[in-house]
């Protein structure tokens, strides 16, 4: 935990990884990543296509456990806990930290049968407190008064931007702690990316959200720390407005700049 | 903005280069090559039609004198003219539907460990096994079935369920309890159709999108209830057609059937009584079939599997449309 230097004091770490590597067989996908993910706020994580970003986000919900030839070393603390102890099962893990996808993934379902999915899992809610879970979820992002005629429909009968943000009310209806996000708005039009920025900004009071992001703007308009990855490690982590204007490492400074990448 | 007068310039010259293709030499492959595939498009279905009409043509005179006794008739008695072909045909559906439900649960398991749950290590060679069955020889199965499988059901099964269970009165296990059976041939179609439901089980559930898979189990769902609620409901339609593909060949599978069901002119209502199925029917008689009435009978017989055969799959088809509209 000593090279790269991050103001935010470990003690409200909500995510944090310590030393955290990843092999995919014989690829060394993340090479001792050390980052804290600040409790509640936007972390943005940049870098070049293949620097490891998603990698770091899929580590945090263990998606890619069970991959063939996955190899890690290190550790992963959500709230301080270990999340490869043995008392952590997987699926109750991923009910506290949602992801949302490049490409929208709704289920071939309704749209509520899409919401309710996770709360019905978890046994969260039951009969009418499904409704309304439902609807709370579709609210905090920003997608009742578009959808709340029309729940029955099936969810692909909806826009790409809508979709997207269904995806992310799937997520928040099981009160995660976290949401991470993969380039989520990378598929969609501008004015749909700026409707879920405007969701994130007003989500991060009460979830820590981790956005993968190859729009540098993006980053810099919805985070308040961003993390520059390059070919598996961690260049550089810090408050978004400083990384952004005053990089300390000359590759972050490249990159921002639009040299590579 | 320079760009736009590049690509115009491209398709130009692009433009260009197609007529004179079109003018030149290659043409006349071209021609060929058109005129060769359109052939072969037009022979496969003209085969078919080829092979209904004579079918019809044949199976005429024995529709004309026995109309729908042919359909109704139980009896198939050669020398007396009496050929009703309803024991066969019930016989044909009893063995396959009954093959197709013993062989649905464990293709579909065998497919979803394969697919979803074996370890990355085991997945091939276990799906090579399950192939492997699909290449074994009709005459081999039927072979096998007829030393070990009869057997087997002779001196354990059947005395096990009308002895032990005493089940004798029920009528579906009534009758002398010598082999061969309904459930003899039952149970080697069921052998025989596994590997092809198994293959095209797994190649569906494969072909589920992993965003659909990741969409379940980043919402907290295990393997299972991911299988269920994200593989399983991607794949209905093409389960539906791998089951049709297995039913379809039960019915006309001949050499096994033969050798183990029996060959008896029963009306199938009992799993330990021999049976015949049409497909068995025509490969004992028609090599010595005696007059014009007796061979029209069995192409009418004919007639009959093709057109079960045909409205299985029209009904598959349906099926498999109806399953991907409802999504």
């Amino acid at each position: 935990m000593t090279a790269p230097l991050q103001d935010a004091s470990l003690a409200d770490a909500h995510v944090r990884l310590d030393a955290w590597s990843v092999w995919f067989a014989s690829t060394h996908a993340l090479d001792a990543v050390s980052l804290v993910v600040p409790r509640g706020g936007v972390t943005a994580l940049i870098g070049p296509s293949g620097c490891g970003k998603s990698t770091v986000l899929r580590s945090i919900n263990r998606l890619d456990d069970g991959q063939a030839g996955l190899r890690v070393t290190g550790r992963i603390l959500l709230d301080n806990v270990d999340i490869h102890d043995a008392s952590i099962d997987p699926a109750s893990l991923r009910r506290r930290i949602g992801m949302v996808f490049q490409r929208s993934n709704p289920f071939r379902r309704s749209i509520l049968e899409n919401v309710v999915y996770g709360p019905r899992l978890h046994g969260l809610a039951t009969g009418d407190a499904l409704a309304a879970v439902a609807e709370r979820a579709l609210r905090r992002a920003a997608l009742w008064e578009e959808v709340k005629d029309r729940l029955g429909e099936p969810a692909t009968s909806l826009s790409g931007g809508q979709q997207q943000r269904l995806c992310i009310a799937r997520a928040l209806a099981n009160e995660p702690d976290v949401l991470l996000l993969d380039e989520p708005t990378s598929a969609l039009d501008p004015g749909a990316t700026q409707r879920i920025e405007e969701l994130l900004y007003d989500l991060r009071t009460d979830v820590t959200i981790v956005i993968v992001t190859h729009n540098l703007q993006q980053a810099a308009r919805v985070s308040d720390h961003t993390a520059f990855l390059l070919d598996g490690r961690l260049v550089e982590v810090d408050a978004t407005r400083r990384l952004f204007t005053s990089p300390r490492d000359p590759r972050t400074e490249a990159y921002i700049t639009g040299r590579f990448g | 903005m320079a760009a736009p007068p590049i690509p115009s310039f491209a398709t130009d010259q692009s433009r260009a280069r197609e007529s004179s293709r079109q003018r030149g030499v290659q043409s006349i492959g071209d021609r060929l090559y058109g005129g060769w595939i359109t052939a072969s498009a037009l022979v496969i279905p003209a085969l078919l039609l080829l092979v209904a009409v004579v079918i019809a043509i044949s199976a005429w005179p024995a529709v004309q004198s026995l109309g729908w006794r042919l359909l109704t008739d139980t009896t198939w008695d050669v020398p007396h003219a009496r050929f009703g072909l309803l024991p066969a045909l019930l016989g044909t559906l009893a063995s396959s539907v009954l093959a197709l439900t013993l062989a649905t649960p464990l293709a579909f398991g065998a497919a979803i460990f394969v697919s979803e749950l074996a370890p990355p290590r085991l997945r091939r060679p276990v799906a090579l096994l399950i192939d492997g069955l699909a290449a074994i020889p009709s005459v081999v199965y039927g072979l096998w079935a007829l030393v070990v499988l009869v057997p087997w059901l002779r001196r354990d099964v059947m005395p096990f369920v009308r002895d032990t269970l005493a089940l004798g009165n029920v009528p579906l296990f009534a009758g002398p309890a010598y082999g061969p059976s309904l459930l003899a041939a039952a149970l080697v179609l069921t052998i025989m159709i596994l590997p092809f439901i198994a293959a095209v089980a797994r190649e569906v559930l494969q072909a589920v999108p992993r965003s659909q898979r990741e969409a379940a189990l980043a919402l907290g769902a295990t393997r299972w209830e991911m299988i269920r609620d994200a593989v399983l409901p991607n794949a209905r339609a093409g389960l539906v057609g791998a089951m049709i593909l297995g039913l379809g060949r039960a019915l006309g599978e001949t050499m096994a059937v033969t050798m183990v069901i029996g060959n008896a002119h029963l009306l199938p209502t009992s799993l330990f009584q021999p049976a015949y199925t049409i497909a068995s029917l025509l490969a004992n008689q028609f090599a010595e079939a005696s007059g014009p009435l007796h061979v029209s009978a069995l192409m009418a017989a004919a007639g009959v599997l093709l057109a079960v055969t045909i409205v299985v799959n029209g009904f598959a088809r349906w099926l498999v449309r109806r399953t991907e509209q409802q999504r």
